[in-house]
Order: structure tokens, then sequence, then C-alpha cells
């Protein structure tokens, strides 16, 4: 019986929450005494794709097809449910994700299998087969027997904790048969910000809100994050306002992301948008206003003037190294 | 233009969650529903689409009669009729098994819903109606025109967006900023009221996931405040306290 952990590819490496997901489901594998075989799609080196085995993965499939270059969830899924069949799974594994989900869901329909998505440990396969998922935006949980014979699980960040070994993992090639209509679609444009870090692999997030008092002002804010290594993100109002572009908007209607440290800054913290950050490990609010409600969700406060309390951070980190 | 529009009945966005019958049922008292923001979003769009092209907008849910006051709301929005499964739905495969049997009745040039629905936030819905259609299904997209029979669309992706186009059928799960909500008016609410509102019975789809429990998240331990003047301290704190750094 094998565990089937689809990945995804980012710039030539396998991302982080792809990382936990191939981890998640080693483990799993462990458990229902099978193995973990990694589908890779796109490109990648044989180098970085035999490190799926310091994760628990005991081997990898990698399409190296150039039409799949480009994300492209129909044919993705179309390869998974071929990788299904070629590897005898009856349990799929992908990190939640746009993309995850959006394969997660035709694969699923593909295989009449039942999908679960934000899954936050690991299954109790003692009697049946029964897992916890986050709903409500975060703000509960659900255990769920899943029955068909076909699962497909979508990781939450930061399930587990991830631990490496020195193991590697044995890359095959894999070739699939594509379906001409799963690239009706053309891509006229890529806008994207490729070197930014992506907010949903971040392990720290710096997040600002109308506090900041204007798109002028973002640079303190860019500085610590720089120094943090850290991604950014936005409120709703902030990404209304165009003083930060869409895709920075974290929330209940934006991004939810699930770092080790969300540091909010000048952010209120309307329900909407700590649904968005309830994943989060630690979560630091820095606002002037000592009543604002973020405060009752944060691990810890600093009630002051984010304009005097940024540049301090980041001189404290930069001494601390 | 045919579209159909699918909607969620979900509770809103500042209700407070808990559950009754020994965590096995959410407690809907005091709570507010509404159509899933997500899938307003769509609606908002579709009327527009109707406006510029002419066409139908056919509003669906899958739900009991409580789900009613939403697909009056949305008739009210500017859809042209209603469709209401009258079932509970228990899990994504089936409401999208729901969806695609409405759909396969109906030739739909567009099957427009919300990302995900704020309950459950599963996101698959679209994609499993899409497949389940055999037509392409993207998201989230937040931005649709329609030429001919041709969708141009910007579809939302890690640090940015990608501008497709496609020619129709489409299922799309759709987010902000691609309209804005519409507030229905006095005119619209009066007309709502003699549009068709049609309840239909469920397709039987196999119980392929049951629920056992609900839990709520561990109370949040206190905010430790750090005094302004001692701001730096959090770095140290979150390295050797909360050992995150």
């Amino acid at each position: 019986m094998s565990v089937l952990v689809f990945v995804e590819i980012d710039n030539g490496s396998i991302k982080k929450t792809s990382r936990e997901a191939i981890y998640f489901g080693a483990r799993l594998a462990e458990q229902l005494s099978g193995e973990a075989v990694v589908l890779a799609i796109g490109e990648a080196t044989e180098a970085e794709l035999e490190q799926a085995g310091k994760w628990g993965a005991t081997r990898v499939l990698h399409v190296s097809e150039e039409k799949l270059a480009h994300e492209n969830s129909l044919a993705y899924a179309d390869v998974l449910a071929q990788a299904v069949g070629a590897t005898d799974s009856k349990i799929i594994v992908l990190a939640k994700s746009g993309l995850g989900d959006a394969v997660a869901a035709r694969a699923a329909a593909k295989l009449k299998a039942s999908v679960v998505s934000g899954v936050t440990e690991l299954p109790d396969t003692q009697n049946g087969f029964k897992v916890v998922r986050s709903i409500y935006t975060g703000k509960a949980f659900a255990t769920v027997e899943i029955k068909s014979a076909i699962k497909i699980l979508g990781i939450r960040k930061n399930a587990l904790e991830v631990v490496e070994s020195e193991k590697s993992a044995p890359v095959e090639g894999f070739t699939p048969t594509l379906r001409e209509s799963d690239f009706a679609a053309k891509v006229l444009e890529v806008e994207k910000a490729s070197t930014e870090l992506s907010l949903t692999d971040a392990d720290i997030i710096v997040s600002g809100g109308r506090g900041m008092k204007g798109p002028d002002n973002w640079q303190p804010l860019l500085d610590l994050a720089g120094a943090l290594g850290a991604a950014t993100g936005c409120s709703k109002p902030v990404s209304d306002l165009d003083w930060r572009p869409h895709h920075e908007h974290i929330g209940q209607t934006g991004i939810k992301v699930a770092p080790n440290i969300y540091i909010a800054c000048g952010i209120s913290g309307a329900i909407q948008h700590l649904a968005g950050v309830n994943g989060s490990k630690c979560i630091v609010v820095i606002n002037k206003d000592p009543e604002a409600p973020f405060f009752k969700a944060a691990d810890y406060g600093i009630v002051g003037d984010v304009f005097d309390i940024l540049p301090r951070l980041t001189r404290a980190v930069e001494e601390a190294r | 233009m045919k579209i159909l529009v699918c909607i969620s009945n979900v509770p809103d966005t500042t209700a407070k969650i808990s559950f009754t019958d020994n965590d096995t049922k959410f407690n809907k008292t005091g709570v507010q529903f509404i159509i899933g923001p997500y899938d307003d979003y769509a609606l908002a769009r579709a009327v527009e689409l109707k406006e510029q092209h002419g066409g139908t907008v056919t509003v669906l849910n899958v739900g009991e009669s409580e789900s009613d006051p939403q697909l009056r709301k949305a008739l009210a929005i500017g859809a042209d009729d209603a469709i209401r499964v009258n079932t509970e739905p228990t899990d994504s495969y089936f409401v999208a098994a729901q969806i695609a049997h409405i759909a396969s009745q109906n030739s739909y040039d567009l099957i427009l819903m919300g990302r995900e629905s704020i309950d459950f936030n599963s996101g698959v819905v679209h994609g499993l109606v899409g497949e389940m259609l055999g037509i392409a299904s993207y998201s989230p997209v937040m931005k649709l025109d329609i030429t001919g029979n041709e969708a141009k669309f910007a579809r939302e992706i890690d640090g940015g967006k990608e501008h497709l186009s496609a020619a129709l059928p489409l299922v799309l799960g759709c987010q902000e900023p691609i309209a804005e909500w519409k507030i229905p008016n006095m005119r619209g609410i009066m007309t709502a009221r003699t549009k068709s509102l049609a309840v239909v019975e469920p397709v039987s789809v196999d119980d392929s996931t049951v629920l056992e429990k609900y839990a709520l998240p561990a109370p949040k331990g206190s905010c430790r405040m750090i005094p302004a003047e001692e701001a730096e301290q959090l770095i140290a704190l979150l390295k050797t306290e909360a050992k995150v750094l």
C-alpha cells in the first residue's frame, strides 16, 4: 500500500509546504505499514528531488514534460490520477493551497475519492480512517470519518513538526498520457513578483494595516521583514485602498496564513482578519491603541507607535545575529 | 448567455461558532446566515455580465428551506430564477454531485461560485463540478470578461496573477475584486417575490465522509505585554520563550 504525495515545485525546488506534506505522507504510510511515494511535476534537478527521502519518501516519480512546466491544475490532476493507478495508492496527500485544492478536486472526481481539506493532524487509522480538519476559517475543528476506497487529504501548514533524516530517495521518470483538453486555456500573461517570498510558504510574516497611515510609509515594515527573512502581508482595507497589492491581503476573504511568527503592525484585528491568521504559532501585535481587539488574540503585544518600534526591532534583529 | 451561480448559505463572518448535541451539531441559535461572501462576488459579476451581454442568471443552492431567504436575496440582486436542491449539504463531493446533476440538464455557458464556502473552506467544489461535467475549471478568479464564446480572466497565483483565455463553458471559483457586492434595491426586492424558486429533490450519492464530532480551539493564553520603551526585548522572547525564531 502506498501513500502518494503530490508536491509543488517552485523555481526548481520543492516548496516548504510540500515538504511538510511529504513528511505527513511518510508518517501516515508508516502507520499503515506502507511507503510514501512522491509525485513531482516540473523542472527540478535529481539532487533536489532526492531530498524527498529526508522527509521520509522512499521514491520519487518525476514528470518533466515541457508542456507541464507552467502550473496547470487540469493536467496535473490527470497525471496524479495516472500515478495513483501506477503505484496502486489508496491515499493521496498534498499541501492545502490554491493549486493543491484544484488538483485534489479534479483528481477526486476522476477517482471517485473523498477529498478532505485543511487536515491538521495525522489520521486515526485504528478503527476506520478518521481525520481532524480545520473548519469555519480556523474557528473550529471537525473529526470526519472517510469511507471511500481512495482518500485525498489536503494538509494545513504546520500540521506536524517536520523531522529530517539523512536519507535520500531514488528518482524515476514518469511519463503520463496528456490530454489536449487539459491545455485548452491560453496563458496570456503572468504577473509575478518572483523575488518575493511566498506568504503561504513563509515562516515569518510582517503585516501592516491602516495604522501604517499610507503606502509611502511601508519602508520600516519592509526593513524588519528583510532583517527577519519574512514575507510581507497586509489587512483588507490596505489592499482595498491600493496601498499594497491584492496578493498580500491576509484574512477571511484573502490569503489564510499559518507562519511561526505573525507580526501585525497597526492592524486593529477585525474578526475577518483574525480568521486569516489564527493558524499562526505566535502572534505579535504592535498598535498604539491599547484597546485594539487584536491584543486578545496575540501572544506578545506592544502598545506604541509603529514608526518608533519597527526600526528599533530591525536593529535588535540585526544586533542579535 | 446562460449563467449558473452556486451559492452557499453560511454563518455571517462575525458569527460566534459553537456546537450542540454533544458537539455533533452546529449551534444555529442567534447566528445570522448569509450568502457566502465569495459566492456573493460571483453573483455580482454574473449580474453585470447579464447586463452587458443579455441572457439569464440562475442561482442554485444545495440546502434546506433555511436557505430560501438567501436565494430570495440573490433574486433581488438580479438573478432571474432560483433552484434549491432540498437536502442537507453533507460534504464537497455530495454538493458537487448535486450541482453537476442540475447543470447537466441545462447547458450553462458559465458556472460561477465562490472560491470556497466559509464554513468548511475546502475550495474544491468548482473543481469537482468541472471534472464531473468534463469541462475546465479555474480558481481563484479575480477578473472576468466575456467576448462571444471566449472568456478572458485573471487568476490569483502565489505572489501575483495569471491572465488566461479559454472557450466557454467554464466553471470558475471567484473572489474579489471580480465585482463589487450588490445590495438589493426596493424594486429588486419586490420583483424577487414573483420570480421562480424551484425546489427539487437530490440525486443519491454514497456517503463518503461522515462527521463524527466538532471541537473548538483551546482558549488562547493571555497576551504578554512588552512596554514600548523595552520593545527590543521582543526578539529575545521570541527566541528563548516562544522558541519560534
